[in-house]
């Protein structure tokens, strides 16, 4: 999780990330679409390979870079899991909060 | 971040919003329909707390609850889950009445390090909106976005991810 995080804290690992929604590229054509010179795109590609947010694949003679959701999969379900026991929390808070306020009224 | 209809003036009822702020911090927010005077009472009092914070859909229930609600008090929330009692505790650093409570949260087993949580409670025209604000301790999953220094740039990239995950899942 903190790879995954850490990983995507970069605006431009983001923006890799987003064009390869699109299907599997090569280093050039990520670095030209997204005009980062293509030692940086590599830079950035590694560390997002090492997070496990992407994958690369052989075809011809070219390296294609592709997207593998699952780390970010994983990350959704941590913080929604901890929004959901929020919000059930809160649910409950609203309902105590209707009783208090029937309360103070029927005083 | 993930989730969030954070630029939105609050509406009591609404969702839960739950935003990743900076390197280490969470924040929390909902509105209520219900004065601040009654939301802080229900967020401090020990006997209001057993009423909400351990949702039955959860599978936790209170064994005790504890409040020692001034600054240097205790408090402590003993709760039973099917795998094992779990422990929150922690102290009071700033309690303003109907406003603003600053305390720090432990989890019993898991060493001192303390979450600092800091809530707030505005109320306008009849809605309360409560801010809970979690700073982590260093080691946690927020140390990883401070390390990237990327630290501004933080909760922009997690809206673009939000999108990105909207799209994906």
């Amino acid at each position: 999780m903190q790879e995954t995080l850490a990983a995507l804290a970069e605006p431009n690992r983001l923006r890799i990330l987003e064009l390869l929604r699109t299907g599997p590229q090569p280093v050039n054509d990520i670095g030209e679409r997204l005009h980062i010179r293509q030692p940086q795109v590599s830079k950035h590609l590694r560390v997002l390979k090492e997070a496990g947010l992407v994958s690369v694949e052989a075809r011809a003679q070219q390296r294609l870079y592709g997207l593998r959701p699952e780390p970010l999969r994983q990350l959704h379900a941590w913080l929604e899991g901890y929004r959901q026991l929020w919000e059930d929390r809160f649910d409950a808070m609203d309902e105590l909060l209707e009783e208090l306020q029937r309360e103070e009224k029927s005083r | 971040m993930m989730q969030t209809h954070g630029s939105e003036a609050p509406r009591a009822g609404t969702t839960t919003t739950m935003d990743l702020e900076g390197d280490r911090a969470l924040v929390i927010t909902r509105a209520f329909r219900a004065p601040a005077r009654l939301v802080f009472e229900a967020w401090t009092r020990a006997e209001l707390v057993r009423r909400w914070w351990a949702p039955r859909s959860h599978g936790v229930e209170f064994v005790a609850c504890d409040a020692d609600v001034r600054v240097g008090g205790d408090y402590r929330y003993h709760l039973r889950h099917p795998r094992g009692d779990v422990i929150f505790y922690g102290t009071y650093r700033e309690v303003e009445p109907t406003t603003r409570l600053v305390y720090t949260q432990c989890l019993e087993g898991h060493g001192d390090a303390a979450v600092v949580v800091t809530v707030t409670f505005t109320e306008r025209a009849g809605v309360t909106e409560v801010v809970s604000r979690e700073v982590y301790p260093s080691a946690s999953v927020r140390e990883a976005a401070l390390a990237s220094g990327m630290e501004s740039g933080m909760r922009e990239s997690l809206e673009q991810l939000d999108e990105l995950l909207g799209s994906m899942l």
